[in-house]
């Protein structure tokens, strides 16, 4: 068994807080991944629960041990680096047995776990071939395999993708996602992209500036954000945001007003919100329909659009000069300039009390 | 339609831009090379009335020539062997034979180089003869720098700058100690090294006296034949080695981090990360450091010109002290042009059997 659990965890170099107190619990076999903006400090995490940053404060948890002293290699951790991190002058056969090498394990053994690891990632026939004579995502399957020889408790991913092109990307992430049922380990992965963290995550954890800003699973995040950072986060396009004064409150609902919009009627869902304060209204993309003019909730004229053949991205403008996009589910030509008209389904907006800022919670 | 050159189309105007340099190169580095190679096959002197005429290889003959022979002991009547009062076998004088001797015409002009005894009772005498004995020496001695000095220098240089390499308060003062008798010219370095090794009231033995409590008897590091030639090799070792290690220390930090990250993670213990990662890593850097030190140990010159001068008894001459001592010393332009082509011969062969040594096998 090895749950990760942090409790409080802080990391401060010199005077700047770079993680602010961080509470998780990872479940034995769940695969979480760490998701945010560059400079979250997601990263940074990782590295925490690997052992190569000290931890300032608060306490870690690797199964029932403490490991805040602990030394890297006695965590029971294996890692997969960005910049995959395989010994050059190494064969693929010599890199993945490395940790075996290095612990004397007998030649017999070492070879049947290399053999074993190389079976998994579909590697066999590579094993004589040396770094510089592979691609990107061959290179990627070495570091891979080197973790799985280890037989670790946890696998650590450091944005394991982040330097393969886009197709080879997606065939890397559906085989993680295949390793991840395979082997059923406790798996811990940074990735800045939101489809790997919405496509393979058990629990993700969105994390700004060194604090978690909500951590559940995939279709919770996105369909009941619970702030402003993560409803903007995680979705592509990214969520609409409509400035709404709130005119009236029920128990469970806010009566809010905006010009170009009238007044509509939202479910709070627990939020705190005051009569007369701005808030924020959010609307997925993927949540507007085009309708006629008559029927719309919203109109404006159309300045952009990008036909998708699944889908047709409008930019719109309205009358106050906010910009909104609409992602239509159907291949659909839009002439730029032209009227549209918008509907959206209340119960499927969102309602934050916050304001968006202006460096924003753009992805 | 009449095509227009410019400037940099122009192979005339580039040929022109590069005369300068290119004229200087060739007078004063293809020239005299070529110049070195044809004078050592004539009888060119520095200054001299009578045109210089072609001598083949003569000058290499002189300079290479050695042979051997074996001495009787001389015996009395009874053929018991002579001995001196001493009780040493006395032998017939080298001079029978090599001076005019028709029986020895490949002994003409030699000179007894080294010898030992042989034979049943150790009652015959070899002596290898040379007709350079000088030179001779002068070969061995540079042989035995450079055999000295290149592995030493290189393997303390890597210790430095993996010393070096950490991040430490304070480590660039340490950067610059060792990198300062670089940046003074070797000869102020070998003057002041001359007063360190003072027979009479030089540092090092006032500082072995010191330590010793006066037990130690001081000695005249330059001044004996059996302590000269370490006394240098000990000084140029020190010299440059600064020089290596900040060689070495650009080698180390092209080592990608991670690569350490991976190990440590792994376990690897020091002696470990640096057989598996750090050395394979230096694998280039290694090569030319080998080369470099190499080449400059078989220059060694200032050194030896200013502390010894050769001496004593011949024992610190080196190749390219001999080259500057024929060619200007004793006018013999001829002489010391074709040692400098045997110097050249040396080092390429050397080189070029490092290289192949050291070449990169891939499988």
């Amino acid at each position: 068994m090895a749950d990760v659990v942090l409790k409080n965890i802080k990391k401060s170099f010199g005077n700047v807080d770079v993680i602010k107190g961080v509470d998780l619990d990872i479940k034995d076999g769940e695969f979480t991944v760490f998701v945010g903006p560059s400079g979250c400090g997601k990263s940074t995490l990782l590295r925490m629960i690997a052992g190569l940053e000290d931890i300032s404060d608060g306490d870690m948890f690797i199964g029932d041990t403490r490991v805040n002293t602990v030394a890297p290699k006695d965590r029971g951790v294996a890692m997969v680096f960005q910049s995959y991190a395989i010994f050059p002058h190494m064969t693929v056969r010599e890199n993945i047995g490395f940790g075996l090498t290095i612990a004397k394990t007998p030649k017999a053994e070492k070879d049947a776990k290399v053999a074993e690891a190389a079976r998994i990632l579909q590697m066999e026939h590579l094993l004589d071939r040396r770094p510089s004579q592979l691609s990107g995502g061959q290179r990627q399957r070495v570091a891979i395999g080197r973790a799985i020889t280890r037989k670790p408790e946890v696998f650590l991913f450091d944005e394991p993708l982040s330097n393969l092109d886009a197709a080879l990307r997606m065939d890397m992430r559906m085989e993680i996602g295949k390793l991840h049922q395979q082997l059923g380990a406790t798996m811990i992965y940074v990735t800045h992209d939101q489809v790997e963290a919405m496509t393979l995550a058990d629990k993700i954890v969105v994390l700004k500036d060194g604090a978690v800003m909500q951590a559940g699973a995939p279709m919770d995040l996105y369909h009941n954000p619970d702030n402003l950072f993560v409803a903007g986060f995680l979705g592509a396009p990214s969520m609409n945001f409509l400035i709404v004064d709130v005119i009236a409150l029920t128990d469970d609902h806010a009566h809010v007003h905006s010009p170009v919009l009238g007044d509509i009627t939202i479910a709070t869902k627990g939020r705190q919100f005051t009569v007369g304060q701005q808030a924020t209204l959010g609307l997925r993309p993927q949540h507007l329909s085009y309708v006629e003019a008559t029927t719309a909730q919203l109109s404006g004229h159309v300045t952009l659009t990008e036909r998708l053949g699944s889908e047709t991205v409008i930019n719109a403008t309205l009358s106050d000069g906010t910009t909104l996009i609409a992602a239509i589910a159907e291949d659909q030509e839009f002439r730029v300039g032209a009227e549209i008209g918008l509907r959206f389904d209340t119960t499927k907006a969102h309602l934050f009390p916050e304001l968006p800022t202006t460096t924003g919670a753009a992805h | 339609m009449a095509q227009q050159k410019s400037l940099t189309q122009s192979n005339v105007s580039g040929w022109a831009f590069a005369l300068p340099g290119f004229g200087l190169m060739v007078a004063f580095i293809i020239l005299p090379f070529f110049f070195a190679i044809w004078f050592s096959l004539t009888n060119q002197r520095l200054i001299s009335p009578n045109p210089p005429s072609f001598m083949g290889l003569s000058n290499y003959v002189d300079l290479l020539s050695i042979g051997t022979i074996v001495l009787e002991p001389e015996r009395d009547a009874t053929g018991a062997v002579i001995r001196d009062n001493a009780g040493d076998i006395t032998y017939p004088r080298l001079r029978n034979f090599t001076r005019n001797n028709p029986d020895y015409p490949h002994l003409q002009g030699m000179r007894e180089w080294f010898g030992w005894q042989t034979g049943p009772n150790d009652e015959l005498r070899r002596v290898i003869l040379a007709k350079d004995v000088v030179f001779m020496r002068a070969l061995k001695n540079t042989f035995t720098f450079v055999i000295i000095v290149a592995p030493l220098q290189a393997g303390l240089a890597l210790m430095l700058a993996l010393l070096i390499n950490q991040k430490l308060r304070g480590i660039n003062v340490y950067r610059a100690i060792y990198f300062m008798p670089v940046v003074i010219s070797i000869v102020v370095v070998a003057f002041l090294w001359r007063l360190i090794y003072d027979g009479n009231n030089g540092l090092l033995n006032n500082i072995l006296g010191a330590l010793s409590f006066g037990w130690f008897e001081p000695v005249d590091w330059l001044g004996q034949p059996s302590t000269a030639l370490g006394s240098i090799i000990a000084m140029s070792i020190w010299q440059a080695v600064g020089f290596h290690m900040v060689i070495w220390l650009s080698g180390l930090q092209t080592i990608s981090p991670t690569l350490y990250e991976a190990a440590e993670l792994e376990g690897s213990s020091k002696w470990q990360t640096f057989r598996y990662v750090t050395w394979p890593g230096l694998r280039n850097t290694a090569v030319l450091i080998l080369i470099v030190i190499t080449m400059q140990a078989f220059g060694l010159f200032a050194q030896v010109d200013v502390m010894t001068n050769g001496g004593p008894l011949d024992s610190t001459q080196t190749i390219v002290f001999q080259a500057i001592e024929r060619g200007y010393g004793k006018q013999d332009i001829s002489g010391g042009s074709a040692i400098s082509v045997i110097l050249f011969l040396i080092v390429l062969s050397i080189s070029m059997i490092q290289r192949y040594l050291t070449r990169e096998r891939n499988t």
